[in-house]
């Protein structure tokens, strides 16, 4: 059962120009292919998200070259049996942002534009009115410094959750983050905890240019006593929030521009996922592809693409990138004895080179064929549209690797 | 309230009009001998709190620097500015400041400590000053000259020099080291390497203590936190980022610069270009003290008046005390560059002996009970050394033991099993 996305070009510089729209079918319900329509949300020039005079039934825009089908699954493994409620990717992140904000007082955001403004992605919106402007509070433009005040306030009883308003301004606040966020519990033999969270949208955007578009996550993965999560479903996103604020020690929560607009049917009832375990989005036999992030669609359209030739390609979302989850890893590669990484982050350096090198240490003697890695090119991003579609892996390259890897004996 | 403040050399905010004692815009403000001027003080400014640094190579003798409230002659106690008892809580924290870092020295050239070690000899009229009148629950926030700073807040000398020797029994489980003291029972936030690191975990400490006033509603939280950091941390961009926080939400916080003129081998004067540092307190909106350093009764002046208005809420405080190491930046360094007769200048100015000097002159103590302190705290160094040697060394296992809050962040291992819950991970053996 096939789901289409649709996507939009959009003008607007600040906002996730483009938008990704997925159902997932979760249940088995037997919802037959003509129950389901395409919503979709678009964003207008002024940055607010809108859904238009009636949400169902709409026009669809033209399919543009990178839709991306997703072979649904009961794979999540929480199904649970009510019906649960839809929602976007944002909105989940609101939901658990929200959820532990009224369990647990101590819980706050600080950030640039969190409060009034609702978030430059609306991940916040309506917090503020709800909590007031001290528990979600709206910083003047000096990174390291409140990111340093988040960590004093966690070192002294506060539980704060940073927002970076693109992840790439989190580099100012590199000094905290490197220095004292990961470190203070160590240098203060265990005596001082720094429960933060750190999130914000990342990764590749829809032309949003070379500064806007950066993939952090390997410049952060060296740093020790830091814990790194990547969501990639409204799903995994509520949960993973949860679990972040949660845990007693300081996580970085990358989001991507891109998927912010993703629908998908979550439950009803609480859940909190566990930071460190890796995700199977599709079980398989002939490889095993890991992926986290945006290029999880990638992944998946390139999925629909094999499945077609024959080959049964399995999905790990790894989800974790500090640690790796090398448990489901590992069992997955003594499965397919192929790996083929995918990935948004450079080639240089980055989580995929980490993850091969874990790979091989580990599990050497599973493997049939060297690990292929799939990451963006080592170039800042280019404004163009075709040369930023050229910096990162696109679909048919996925093809290409996993026919290539399943030939080699 | 505001009238002590007044009395010192400050500009309220909207106040343009500078105090007439330094009127001059050519001249430097402070710096080495070579530059100080004779500046005559003028007779509306009678308050303690007032002194500025006298010509060169006279000799103030601390008397002078410390006057008393009123004109008369006579001393009656309503004139003194302590108590006997505060003054030798005063005089006792500072001895111990400097005894402490004395031995520090000596044991830093018998091999027993390594790396990076700045003392704070000179200085310590700024730590007893202000730390003296917190309560335990206030933090404070340091710089990498920080030993003095834990010990006058209440951290024992034996878990400090443990920490400097390295041991595990150090306050910091010997992972710290001198440049990261932390005390959660004391509540000393470090600590910190990198200068202008920790003035925004100060901030955020005061963050703590309004949030849980309003959000939390606990009536009783009025904590108070001090920041303290040198004239090179001035020009760093955490600084001014953080006094335009903590005034724009009224954080109880009081930034309190130890400018000892000299960052390294770095002059203030060659690194700043307006280099009153307390006048740039008053361009966030805040007010901008500058107190003689050297005199700690000064100190405490000014810092009263600062804790007091950030208990109330009033919001933060910049106070630039004047002051002096008198060793190199560290054990490492060969102080070359500083002239002998700044130092011999400034060594007449040894609070220490200022306040012994207040204390003989207003009958407050006798000679003996001094000896007896510094006897005391003679004892309190040779035992804290002893402690210090007789500590073990941390084990292997304790190396990755607090990388993590909940050790679950070191993952889950090819078997199945989360990495901490493996014995041979934590005793090394096994493969990280």
């Amino acid at each position: 059962m096939a789901v289409v996305f649709q996507a939009i070009g959009a003008a607007t510089a600040l906002s996730s120009a483009n938008v990704f729209d997925s159902k997932r079918i979760q249940f088995s319900y037997g919802r037959s292919l003509s129950e389901r329509k395409a919503s979709i949300c678009a964003v207008r020039s002024d940055g607010m998200l809108y859904s238009g005079s009636s949400p169902r039934g709409r026009k669809p825009e033209p399919l543009i070259s990178n839709a991306v089908a997703t072979k649904a699954e009961g794979s999540t493994a929480s199904a649970a049996s009510k019906p649960g409620h839809e929602l976007l990717l944002y909105e989940a992140l609101r939901e658990g942002l929200e959820e532990e904000m009224a369990r647990d007082p101590t819980v706050c955001v600080i950030g640039e534009d969190v409060g009034h403004y609702g978030g430059s992605y609306k991940v916040t919106r309506g917090l503020a009115e709800k909590y007031g402007d001290l528990r979600v509070l709206d910083t003047p433009i000096a990174e390291n410094s409140f990111t340093g005040m988040a960590i004093g306030a966690a070192m002294t009883g506060l539980r704060p959750i940073v927002e970076g308003m693109n992840m790439g301004f989190l580099l100012l606040a590199f000094n905290q983050i490197s220095n004292n966020c990961g470190m203070l519990h160590y240098t203060s033999g265990g005596q001082f905890t720094i429960p933060v969270v750190i999130r914000g949208p990342g990764g590749v955007g829809r032309q949003l240019g070379a500064e806007h578009s950066q993939r952090l996550e390997s410049y952060f993965q060296s740093i020790p006593g830091i814990q790194l999560v990547a969501c990639s479903t409204p799903y995994n996103a509520k949960g993973l929030m949860k679990a972040a604020i949660r845990s007693e020690n300081p996580v970085i929560l990358f989001e991507h521009v891109l998927l912010y607009n993703l629908k998908e049917r979550i439950p009803d009832e609480e859940y909190v996922l566990n930071l460190e375990e890796a995700e199977m989005v599709r079980p398989g036999e002939h490889v095993t592809i890991l992926t986290y992030s945006r290029m999880r669609y990638h992944v998946m359209q390139a999925t629909k693409m094999l499945v077609n030739k024959g080959y049964d390609p399995e999905v790990i979302d790894i989800r974790s990138l500090k640690p790796f989850d090398l448990y489901t890893i590992g069992n997955s590669v003594k499965k397919t004895h192929r790996v083929l990484i995918v990935e948004e982050c450079m080639r240089t350096g980055g989580i995929g080179a980490s993850l091969t090198a874990a790979i091989n240490e580990n599990f050497h003697d599973y493997l049939d064929a060297p690990i292929v890695c799939l990451s963006s090119q080592d170039v800042p991003t280019p404004y163009a549209g075709t040369l930023e579609e050229w910096t990162v892996v696109q679909p048919p390259q996925i093809v290409t690797a996993v026919e290539q890897l399943c030939q080699l004996q | 309230m505001a009238s002590a403040f007044y009395t010192i050399n400050t500009i309220q905010p909207g106040h343009r009009t500078a105090n007439k004692t330094f009127n001059n815009p050519n001249s430097p403000f402070l710096g080495s001998s070579r530059k100080l001027r004779l500046v005559p003080f003028s007779n509306t400014i009678q308050s303690a709190a007032s002194v500025r640094r006298q010509s060169t190579i006279v000799a103030v003798s601390s008397s002078d620097v410390v006057k008393k409230k009123k004109t008369n002659s006579s001393f009656s106690h309503s004139d003194l500015l302590i108590t006997r008892e505060e003054g030798l809580e005063l005089f006792e924290d500072m001895v111990l400041g400097r005894g402490f870092e004395d031995m520090c020295a000596q044991m830093y050239y018998r091999g027993k400590m390594f790396g990076f070690v700045h003392l704070y000899n000179g200085q310590e009229a700024v730590s007893t000053g202000f730390i003296k009148l917190l309560t335990k629950e206030d933090s404070v926030v340091s710089t990498y000259r920080d030993h003095v700073h834990a010990l006058s807040k209440g951290v024992p000398a034996r878990q400090v020099m443990s920490e400097l020797f390295g041991k595990t029994t150090g306050c910091c489980r010997g992972q710290g080291g001198s440049m990261h003291m932390f005390s959660k029972e004391f509540n000393v936030l470090g600590g910190f390497a990198f200068i202008g690191e920790g003035i925004p975990v100060a901030t955020g400490a005061a963050f703590t203590s309004k949030y849980r006033r309003e959000v939390l509603k606990e009536a009783d939280s009025d904590h108070v936190t001090l920041a303290f950091f040198g004239d090179g941390t001035c020009n760093n961009g955490q600084f001014f980022e953080c006094l335009n926080m903590a005034a724009l939400w009224k954080l109880p916080i009081v930034f309190v610069v130890e400018n000892n003129l000299w960052a390294i081998g770095m002059s203030h004067l060659r690194a700043t270009s307006d280099p009153e540092i307390w006048k740039k307190g008053p361009a966030f909106g805040m007010p901008g003290v500058h107190v003689d350093g050297m005199d700690v009764l000064k100190v405490r002046e000014v810092a009263k008046e600062a804790i007091g208005r950030a208990r109330r809420g009033e919001g933060p405080t910049l106070i630039e005390c004047e002051t002096y190491r008198f060793r190199g930046h560290s054990l490492a360094d060969p102080d070359e560059l500083r002239d002998p007769v700044e130092k011999s200048h400034y060594a007449t100015r040894d609070p220490i002996t200022a306040l012994k000097k207040y204390m003989f002159e207003h009958n407050l103590a006798k000679e003996d009970e001094f000896k007896a302190i510094e006897k005391k705290i003679e004892e309190m160094m040779e035992d804290a050394v002893e402690f210090a040697d007789a500590s073990p060394l941390p084990p292997r296992p304790q190396l990755l033991e607090n990388v993590f809050a909940d050790p679950k962040g070191f993952g889950i291992g090819p078997d199945g099993r989360y990495r901490c819950e493996d014995p041979k991970f934590t005793q090394g053996t096994a493969h990280v």
